[in-house]
């Protein structure tokens, strides 16, 4: 086995939650899929800084485990703001400007 | 030069097949708590992987901050939304799902297929000379001279991240709120005066005194307006006829 495995995995994983952002409706499962997006591309870092010898692909992990923290509690805000006027948390009801 | 030992092969085709059934599985599933339950097996799986990849600061922070405080925050505000707010599974835009699976595979395929021909040109290296003086150390002397000016932008983030919740959390109420004299000028104008003096207190006194029980009004009946109006509604109300004298075990036992 070779290191580069991690990075099918990562592809993987990254290609499932593009799936999960376009096909599911709930915004909640949506910022999921988005989560698993970012975890894809972190474990992608982690696999590329033990290949490279370097430890700047786990600084950068963290940059974006940190940036990934900061977009749960402004996306989750939003969607709870979202939730209280309009009392559904499905992103194709947030639709107004449509009409 | 890099060498993976057998129990880590044996670890990832264990892991990583399970990994990505349960992220194919968080976009089956209906519930959106089961879809949260996979997502933290699978941040639980690159965390190992982490550890494994000689990460070890990394799948520790990835266990805490993932799947302890993003994951518990999802959950929480699944409950607060609702849990059984089921997603429907049916395709609002026609066509949607077949396009979206069309295109995944081939940019999972574009992707694994770019991945199995490229050629970094060297070995792979391992991170034992990189983690030398331990991972932890090495890490925080990194982050502490190169990496110094993106820490302190970082931490500039979080703080804007915090204000922007508290701003998008903040409720304006429309309309004043009563002071104490215009409730009570409200309470003395109402429909009747009856309820001016306060509502009565739930429970048959000395006999039972929970606050779902109405109250006896002196001609026997119960008093309707004693109890909750959420526990009414729930129908958690029991009656106030089996605490009447003639319904109570009168008989004393005796202790010994």
């Amino acid at each position: 086995m070779n290191p580069y495995n991690y990075l099918y995995v990562s592809a993987l994983l990254f290609t499932i939650g593009a799936v999960g952002v376009v096909v599911r409706r709930n915004a909640i499962v949506v910022f999921m899929c988005v989560e698993l997006m970012l975890n894809a591309a972190n474990l992608t870092l982690v696999t590329f800084s033990r290949i490279n010898g370097t430890l700047d692909g786990q600084v950068v992990a963290f940059f974006t485990m940190v940036v990934a923290a900061c977009e749960v509690v402004v996306g989750l805000a939003i969607i709870v703001t979202i939730y209280r006027s309009r009392r559904s948390a499905s992103v194709d009801d947030a639709s107004l400007l449509k009409r | 030069m890099l060498t993976i030992q057998t129990p880590e092969a044996v670890m990832f085709w264990f892991l990583a097949p399970l990994a990505v059934i349960s992220a194919i599985g968080m976009l089956l599933v209906k519930k959106a708590v089961h879809s949260a339950l996979l997502l933290a097996w699978v941040m639980i799986t690159l965390a190992i992987f982490y550890i494994a990849q000689d990460a070890l600061f990394l799948g520790i922070v990835q266990i805490v901050v993932y799947t302890g405080a993003v994951m518990m925050l999802f959950l929480f505000i699944l409950m607060l939304v609702g849990v059984d707010a089921s997603d429907s599974l049916t395709e609002t835009i026609r066509g949607l799902r077949p396009i979206a699976i069309t295109a995944a595979l081939g940019f999972g395929g574009l992707l694994v297929s770019l991945i199995g021909r490229a050629t970094l040109g060297r070995e792979a290296a391992g991170l034992v000379d990189a983690n030398s003086e331990g991972n932890v150390q090495a890490l925080a002397k990194l982050l502490f001279s190169t990496y110094v000016w993106p820490f302190e932008v970082v931490s500039a983030l979080l703080i804007t991240a915090a204000l922007g919740a508290m701003v998008l959390a903040h409720h304006q109420r429309s309309v004043p709120r009563a002071t104490q004299r215009e409730q009570a000028i409200a309470r003395f104008r109402g429909a009747s005066l009856g309820s001016a003096a306060g509502l009565p207190n739930p429970g048959v006194f000395a006999r039972h005194n929970a606050v779902d029980v109405p109250a006896l009004l002196p001609d026997g009946s119960a008093a309707p307006n004693s109890i909750s109006a959420t526990l009414k509604a729930r129908g958690d109300m029991l009656e106030s006829t089996q605490f009447e004298l003639s319904e109570v075990d009168n008989t004393v036992t005796e202790e010994k």
